[in-house]
């Protein structure tokens, strides 16, 4: 019998999220004969978790709205460090993406004349967010699996990627296991494009779910491809914090976008006083002028007051939350609070903001139409990811492609909020459709070296011929915290040598992990696998952050707290083709003048 | 000081398989998936189980909890009593992959068949109250704790005859919704079954989402199907101008 079966695409996308799907349909179109392989069942990915709406400048609620806002607002969000061309081909294609979305069967909350409704979000400066209630991701996932199973794509359902394999320093495909199995297969393909999502698993306050374990950063990386931007991990401000089942569960930024603001335990708005220089005059001064906005918001009207400072970009908020708690002003459970009950009627808050009601209910004892909620910041976007040429999504490996959260570039040192979810529909497009056309331009398919296929099943085997190595869980547990005490949101140069020590001693633990039972659906061994991946990855965090000596975006060092002009045009790309891992200063890319002139506006 | 939690969790596979015990700490706030969880940290690595968001957003964890169905994250510990053992399955009317693990890979293909959507050409101009109808629907995570209590599916096992709950409400988003136009009435009816279904409302007792999906999905298409696929006259019309036509003309 053989060791493993072998299937030819060609394209094979890894991820099945709005990214992968999206790629795929595309890749489909363009006439490639195409595979998603994917963690989970069909439609469980995590972009179910994205609450709050898709970026698009369609101008439907402030006709003021147009893409060059929308590059603007995004540059300015990432700190200037986004790769200008990547942003400007997302604020130009998203409003075409959305469109698209809803004539394939997405039906958005509408506008009193019927056009698709928008929505308030941090760091934007007009309405922008096209949005289902407080469930949108999920309306996108559908949409893309509905349209995605009628595309004449094949799904390998609940199967993980261990390997992409090359041949003569192009792509050649990629090795997977089935989860239910344990039976290892051979993609050979012409073009792969990951679509893995994130890496927030390896902290351990996260909204992120267990298939986050920086997958497609660490494939990538073990293939030869760059990355980039790894030091910048998205603390979101407002997890969930109690009950500790539940700590660090998403609560959509769309609270704040409908009026909810952030009190501390005095009670005091603590967001007026942690406005940054860079966005001076661009927030409400006086509590008076933020109702006033919200007032107007809530009736349609276009505001003439500046919008609340709750509405400050996500790193600005986050660390403003942690301030609060450190200097003894938190709540019971560590957090601050999040209060929509005061702002606005019950019947209001139940419609905008259902799944937000229903999960503090159920899971928390509160009724957020009642009582504020208390929030506390956690690990929920990786802005670093696989190093793309912005037009194609091509990695540094021809026939390589990443799009999605695995890719760098568009958010720069910080997200926006709404960006990921047009981030996904604008380069996973991209990716299908260039993807596709270098399998095109490859007329046979490349070999595929059986020995690199063997030693990954030999080794990949491993934990089940341990007699007595430790239980996987046990290491990750211990990762996730130190990355949560050593990387987290706020760095030092002693903590972040620290983690590196760590993180040898537990690659050492990790090398003899033992795990019981057989092959078929086994968490413990998918969990020993995975470890690679998450103490790789963890491990290129913690470098790029500890060579970044200034403080950027989602990136703040106390010991360089402030930004600096010699750190602000250069990314930190990450090679690991050699022995260990270098990361090295890259010029930026400057935007040509027309572009760079919207900037200084 | 909290008792433990004790537990009873079906390990198997589809060659069969029994109840284990398992004692675990208790949480506030703890969820049923956090002692299955904490099961699998420290005593039984192997034990399968899907999960994704934790939040009840992604319907991966539907499980039987004392019989009942249930997304194991939503549901709290604290409202069985502290010394009484609970009982995890895998959902019956699927077939066991393994553990909690079970086989929907048919549920899949039976979405594969119903006739996707068809928008209307021109402008895509629709209301609020157009698309509070359809969002509804449009709510459904998949879990398919609705396709498990069907007696129809669950008793009967008459998978090829009856789609279920879930792709009834699937095709009630379509049929509804404000800019499609096309006909699935000869589908709900031939292929769907949707006269198997007689109104028990079990499906909607369990739905997470709270999706009516007895009231607003199941019996406005049996309305439909009645009207339009038994009507002589439309029956009549559909044979001479087509499908289409007798949809736009219905």
């Amino acid at each position: 019998m053989d060791k493993f079966t072998t299937h030819q695409y060609d394209v094979v996308i890894i991820g099945a999220g709005g990214a992968g799907l999206r790629a795929a349909i595309e890749a489909s179109a363009q006439g490639a004969k195409t595979a998603i392989i994917c963690k989970s069942l069909l439609g469980k990915a995590h972009t179910v978790m994205a609450e709050g709406g898709v970026a698009a400048s369609l101008g439907n609620v402030d006709d003021r709205d147009n893409w060059q806002t929308h590059f603007r607002d995004t540059m300015k969000g990432g700190k200037y460090l986004n790769q200008w061309r990547m942003a400007e081909l997302h604020a130009q294609e998203s409003p075409d993406r959305v469109n698209e979305l809803e004539e394939w069967g997405a039906v958005f909350d509408r506008t009193k004349k019927g056009k698709i409704l928008q929505r308030n979000f941090g760091g934007h400066t007009y309405p922008r967010l096209a949005h289902v209630g407080d469930r949108t991701g999920l309306e996108l996932l559908r949409t893309l699996q509905d349209r995605g199973v009628h595309a004449g794509i094949d799904v390998f359902m609940e199967y993980t990627v261990r390997k992409i394999l090359k041949e003569d320093g192009t792509v050649s495909g990629c090795v997977a296991y089935q989860r239910e199995t344990g039976q290892f297969s051979v993609f050979n393909a012409k073009a792969v494009v990951i679509a893995t999502g994130g890496t927030g698993r390896c902290w351990e306050v996260t909204s992120n779910s267990w298939e986050y374990t920086a997958d497609g950063h660490a494939l990538a990386m073990w293939a030869g491809a760059d990355l980039m931007d790894m030091e910048f991990v998205q603390f979101h401000p407002t997890g969930m914090m109690w009950p500790p089942s539940v700590k660090g569960t998403l609560i959509t930024e769309g609270v704040r976008g409908e009026g909810g603001i952030l009190k501390n335990s005095e009670g005091k708005r603590f967001m007026f006083d942690n406005v940054p220089d860079m966005f001076m005059g661009d927030y409400a001064e006086t509590e008076e002028e933020a109702n006033g906005w919200v007032k107007a918001v809530v009736a349609g009207k276009i505001p003439k007051e500046r919008r609340p400072p709750e509405l400050l970009t996500r790193d600005v908020v986050a660390r403003a939350i942690r301030r609060e708690v450190l200097a003894g002003r938190g709540a019971p459970h560590g957090g601050v609070y999040l209060d929509i009950a005061t702002r606005r009627p019950a019947e209001e808050i139940k419609k905008k903001l259902p799944s937000m009601y229903h999960q503090f209910k159920q899971l928390a004892d509160v009724d957020i139409t009642k009582e504020p909620m208390e929030v506390g910041p956690t690990c929920h976007y990786t802005m670093g990811g696989v190093k793309v040429d912005p037009e194609t999504q091509e990695s540094t490996i021809p026939g390589l492609f990443a799009c999605g959260e695995v890719a760098a570039g568009l958010h720069g040192a910080n997200r926006l909020g709404g960006n990921s979810l047009s981030d996904l529909l604008v380069f996973g497009k991209r990716a299908g459709e260039h993807a596709s056309k270098f399998a095109a331009g490859r007329s046979d398919f490349p070999r595929v070296n059986e020995n690199d296929v063997n030693d990954l099943l030999k080794e990949s085997l491993k934990p089940f011929n341990e007699s007595d190595g430790e239980n996987p869980y046990a290491i990750s547990e211990d990762l996730q915290k130190m990355m949560q005490l050593n990387v987290g949101i706020v760095r030092t140069e002693s903590e972040l040598q620290f983690a590196l020590e760590e993180i040898k001693k537990l690659r050492v633990r990790a090398a003899t992990t033992k795990v019981g039972g057989n092959v078929q659906f086994n968490p413990g061994w998918h969990l020993a696998l995975d470890l690679n991946n998450m103490l790789d990855i963890s491990e290129v965090v913690a470098k790029a952050a500890l060579l970044r000596q200034e403080s950027r975006g989602a990136h703040t060092r106390e010991d360089y707290p402030n930004s600096e002009d010699d750190w602000g045009d250069v990314n930190l790309v990450v090679n690991g083709r050699g022995e260990s891992v270098e990361v090295e200063k890259k010029p930026l890319a400057k935007p040509p003048a027309e572009l760079q002139e919207l900037l200084n506006k | 000081m909290e008792q433990d939690v004790k537990l009873q969790i079906f390990r198997g596979d589809k060659e069969g398989g029994e109840m284990v015990d398992y004692q675990v700490p208790r949480i506030p706030g703890m969820v049923v998936l956090d002692a299955v969880h904490s099961v699998q940290e420290k005593q039984a690595p192997d034990l399968g189980v899907r999960w994704n968001c934790k939040a009840g957003k992604c319907g991966s964890c539907s499980a039987e909890v004392n019989g009942k169905p249930k997304l194991l994250c939503m549901e709290r510990m604290d409202k069985y009593p502290e010394d009484a053992t609970m009982s995890i399955r895998p959902m019956k009317t699927f077939p066991v992959i393994k553990d909690l693990v079970c086989d929907v890979s048919w549920n899949y293909k039976v979405n594969e068949k119903i006739i996707p959507f068809t928008p209307k050409k021109g402008e895509r101009k629709f209301y609020q109250y157009e698309a509070d109808r359809v969002q509804e629907f449009r709510k459904c995570i998949e879990c398919f704790l609705c396709q498990n209590v069907c007696h129809v599916l669950r008793e009967h096992e008459l998978t090829d005859a009856f789609s279920g709950p879930r792709f009834l409400v699937r095709s009630a988003g379509l049929e509804m919704h404000p800019l499609d136009v096309a006909d699935r009435s000869e589908q709900i009816v031939k292929d769907q079954g949707i006269g198997l279904c007689n109104i028990t409302k079990c499906c909607t007792e369990v739905c997470p989402e709270s999706i009516a999906i007895t009231d607003n999905a199941i019996i406005p298409l049996k309305e439909r199907a009645v009207d339009r696929y038994y009507d002589p006259v439309r029956l009549l019309f559909r044979k001479l101008f087509g499908k289409k036509a007798a949809k736009q003309e219905a």
